[in-house]
């Protein structure tokens, strides 16, 4: 763990005894069985203990706290699978208004974010994979505004948020743009995937926009999104090392606890050795995911190797304990009145999204220079 | 290898046979499946599977004094090879035919072999497994569902659990408890009838959504004395060998589940779904590694399948091969449907509903259900114990 400060330390321990009392995985259950996205009145309580604006800047009704103290939060809330718009808004599309939002727009949505009273999240790929450089949804000029036509694929929370950054091909380049949840001309078809949260297929059909919707430079908009996924691949991953975290800490205590053949099933080497290997893995992991997350920070240099790092290692090894989780469980673990099965879900999900293992070692070789 | 006259004339008997019996509507499909799960064909599904039952093909090197194929090894495979030829699957299947039938013509009396193994052939019976506890999984000789001797019959009490197909099932093969004071010495192999008074089933739903297996409850349910096979407990040894069946049928690429969703070749699903550079080769380079690396393990394991069945057909015995059968055949089914549903990437993901195609959400679905294989019949650990000390005299640490 990396060295905290009396604020964050607060911060992740509130966080903890929150998500314990108020979010267990059975809550999460409850919201899978409901069909919703997730449940409104516990956002409402997470945005009262000023979730919602961690990274918004006082001005705007915020904390002006850094990513790392969210990703903080993230963790504690990933560890029970909280479904939540948490990531999305207050990271990404919070994210977003910060890296190249004009002081309109932050003015028009940051102290929505920061109380809760507005959702946001973030539309890049069209298909079902990872890719930022493949982006052909077009925002054509018409006036003095554009006009976007195209469609956008899994976008998470898609169907709910109240704005969406929405990254498109303009003539020179890429643009950033703000679009309703409620524009004309958006349609919006939710999804269900494995992992029961909200995501949603977008099409856009000539939804005209002023020009006061582009965020930031027009055609410049490549740099800011490549920052922004940065945010975002950092952000899910520390709410991964939790759901990582919190796989390993019950799979680790039905080892202690299941006896056949008249002994503990963790007295035998072989599962021994693995449960070794997952502690070894999630110790990595977290270095790899507070040096990303301070990265940030800092504005260091080497941010986005670092990112494709985290975002890797997290991907592998949720593969693996999400995969153990099951299996160290026997039958019970193939029951949907374990939770084994909704961390399996969710991490294949979580896997994709942003981009996979194999993206990011693809990415991480390129960045490096080879 | 060149026929011999013999097998030349039954080839040519079967192949007749096919043609002139299986209806053409009932090509390619697998009326087996379903049956598991309690749906009995119609129409001429109905009529394909009451031909093959009725010339006992279904079982085709089962004797024929029970209405079995009665046919030799080499005969049952070119009887396979014209069923592939002519696109017959066979309708006859489930733990009947895989485990308990086969266990039963070992170690069955004559009066249960004529009563059981007929309906068996013709798939008018399907048969559950009543092994694992709650408290009783890989330990299986652990297992206290009791049955008490009461002169005239046994009266059985207790809970298994992870009954796969009890619901639908008409008989169970139970290993119960006849001496609590002997662990392995004091268990017996039991049939029972499920619908006898006391039977209780409750299915359980898996993480697939699907409810294929149940919590089965004994109470104070009476069976009757011959209903024991084999000696009274002598059943560990009987139960033993129905494991050995379960686990050649599991490494031979039998068992549901796993299976489904996207049946085309994974490398075809690769090309569409991810697409090819200009030499055709998969434009993740990442992917493609390892996803050649499965298809060689795969093809490994198909290999090694052909070698240890064509050794213990010949004179050789057993091949020491088989004991890795299982655990490298669901590790095989486990990669594909894990690569399956990275290639879909958020496509192979979906749960239900729109925005899917139904290859994608039965792949999702056999993803998850896939998980049982390195589970169940023998875990993948527990079968790595079995090579470790039989096959290669590793004892426990003392
Ligand atoms: C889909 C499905 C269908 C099934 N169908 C049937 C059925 O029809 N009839 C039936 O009787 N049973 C059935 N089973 C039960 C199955 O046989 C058991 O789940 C299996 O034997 C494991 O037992 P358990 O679940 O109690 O796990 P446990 O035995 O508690 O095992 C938990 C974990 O510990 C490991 N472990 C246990 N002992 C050791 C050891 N000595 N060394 C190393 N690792 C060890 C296991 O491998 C596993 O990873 C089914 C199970 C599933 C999932």
């Amino acid at each position: 763990m990396a060295v905290l400060t009396e604020e964050q330390t607060m911060l992740r321990d509130a966080a903890k005894a929150w998500v314990a009392e108020k979010s267990p995985v059975t809550a999460f259950r409850k919201v899978r069985d409901s069909g919703a996205a997730y449940d409104p009145a516990v956002w409402k309580e997470m945005c009262e203990m000023g979730w919602a604006g961690i990274i918004v800047p006082e001005e705007y009704g915020g904390s002006g706290l850094d990513l790392m103290t969210l990703g903080l939060v993230l963790e504690e809330t990933g560890r029970t699978l909280t479904a939540s718009p948490l990531f999305n808004t207050a990271l990404v599309a919070t994210s977003a208004l910060l890296l190249a939002g004009s002081e309109a727009q932050k003015q028009a949505w940051l102290p929505k974010f920061a109380s809760g009273e507005a959702t946001g999240t973030l539309a890049v790929d069209e298909g079902p994979h990872h890719a930022p450089s493949k982006i052909t949804l077009e925002a054509k000029k018409a006036g003095s505004g554009f006009v976007l036509n195209g469609k956008k694929a899994f976008v998470a929370d898609g169907a709910t948020a109240d704005v969406i950054v929405v990254a498109a091909k303009t003539a020179g380049g890429i643009t950033l743009f703000l679009v309703p949840g409620n524009a004309k001309g958006l349609s919006r078809q939710a999804l269900k995937a494995v992992d029961s949260r909200g995501v949603a297929n977008l099409s856009f059909d000539n939804v005209e926009l002023g020009a006061d919707a582009a965020l930031g430079a027009v055609d410049g908009g490549a740099a800011t999104l490549e920052a922004l996924l940065d945010r975002a691949r950092a952000g899910l991953a520390a709410e991964m090392l939790g759901a990582c975290a919190q796989s390993f800490d019950v799979t680790l205590e039905y080892l202690k606890t299941r006896v056949q053949f008249g002994q503990v099933i963790g007295t035998f080497q072989a599962l021994q050795h693995r449960a070794a290997k997952m502690f070894t893995d999630l110790e990595l992991t977290r270095s790899c995911v507070e040096a990303a997350l301070t990265a940030i920070d800092k504005n260091a240099n080497d941010v986005p190797a670092l990112v494709s790092l985290a975002k890797a290692r997290a991907s592998e090894l949720w593969h693996l304990v999400s995969n153990e989780m099951v299996q160290m469980h026997g039958g019970i673990g193939m029951t949907d009145a374990h939770d084994a099965g909704l961390y399996l879900k969710r991490a294949r999900v979580a896997e994709a999204a942003f981009g996979g293992a194999a993206f990011h070692r693809d990415r991480y070789a390129t960045l490096m220079g080879y | 290898m060149a026929d011999t006259a013999e097998l030349e004339s039954f080839r040519a008997e079967a192949r007749a046979w096919l043609e002139e019996n299986l209806p053409p509507s009932i090509k390619g499909v697998d009326l087996a499946m379903a049956q598991q799960a309690g749906i009995e064909p119609e129409g001429e599904g109905a009529l394909w599977k009451k031909r093959m039952g009725e010339k006992g093909w279904g079982t085709p090197t089962w004797p024929k004094a029970y209405g079995g194929g009665g046919l030799s090894k080499e005969e049952a495979k070119v009887l396979q090879q014209e069923m592939n030829r002519a696109g017959a699957r066979n309708p006859i299947g489930g733990m009947g035919v895989m485990m308990f039938g086969p266990t039963l013509l070992e170690y069955g009396n004559e009066e249960q072999k004529q009563r059981h193994i007929p309906p068996i052939v013709r798939g008018e019976i399907r048969w559950c497994q009543g092994y694992s506890e709650p408290n009783a999984g890989s330990d299986l000789a652990s297992l206290q569902t009791r049955a008490e001797d009461k002169g005239d019959h046994f009266l059985v009490n207790g809970q298994k659990i992870w009954t796969s197909g009890a619901q639908w099932a008409h008989w169970c093969f139970c290993l119960v408890r006849t001496d609590k004071t002997r662990k392995h010495e004091g268990i017996s192999f039991l049939l029972i009838d499920m619908k006898s008074p006391g039977v209780e089933v409750r299915p359980i739903m898996m993480i697939s959504g699907h409810s294929p297996f149940c919590e089965t409850f004994f109470t104070d349910v009476k069976v009757p004395k011959e209903n024991l096979v084999g000696p009274l407990n002598g059943g560990w040894t009987i139960g033993k060998r129905l494991l050995q069946f379960e686990r050649q049928g599991l490494g031979g690429g039998g068992g549901g589940a796993g299976r489904g969703g996207e049946m085309r070749p994974l490398e075809d699903v690769a090309k569409s779904y991810i697409g090819t550079d200009e030499k055709g080769r998969l434009a993740d380079p990442d992917l493609r590694a390892r996803l050649t690396e499965h298809l060689m393990h795969q093809r490994a394991f198909m290999l090694t399948l052909q070698r240890s069945q064509q050794e213990s057909k010949s004179n050789q015995g057993p091949s020491t091969a088989t004991s890795i059968m299982k655990n490298v055949g669901s590790k095989v089914i486990q990669d594909r449907a894990e690569l399956l549903i990275e290639i879909m990437g958020q496509q192979g993901l979906g749960w239900e509903g729109d925005g899917y195609s139904g290859s994608e959400l039965a792949s999702a679905r056999a993803w998850l259900g896939g998980k049982a294989v390195t589970i169940y019949g023998g875990s993948t650990e527990i079968q790595n114990n079995v090579i470790a000390k039989r096959m290669l005299g590793l004892l426990d640490h003392q």
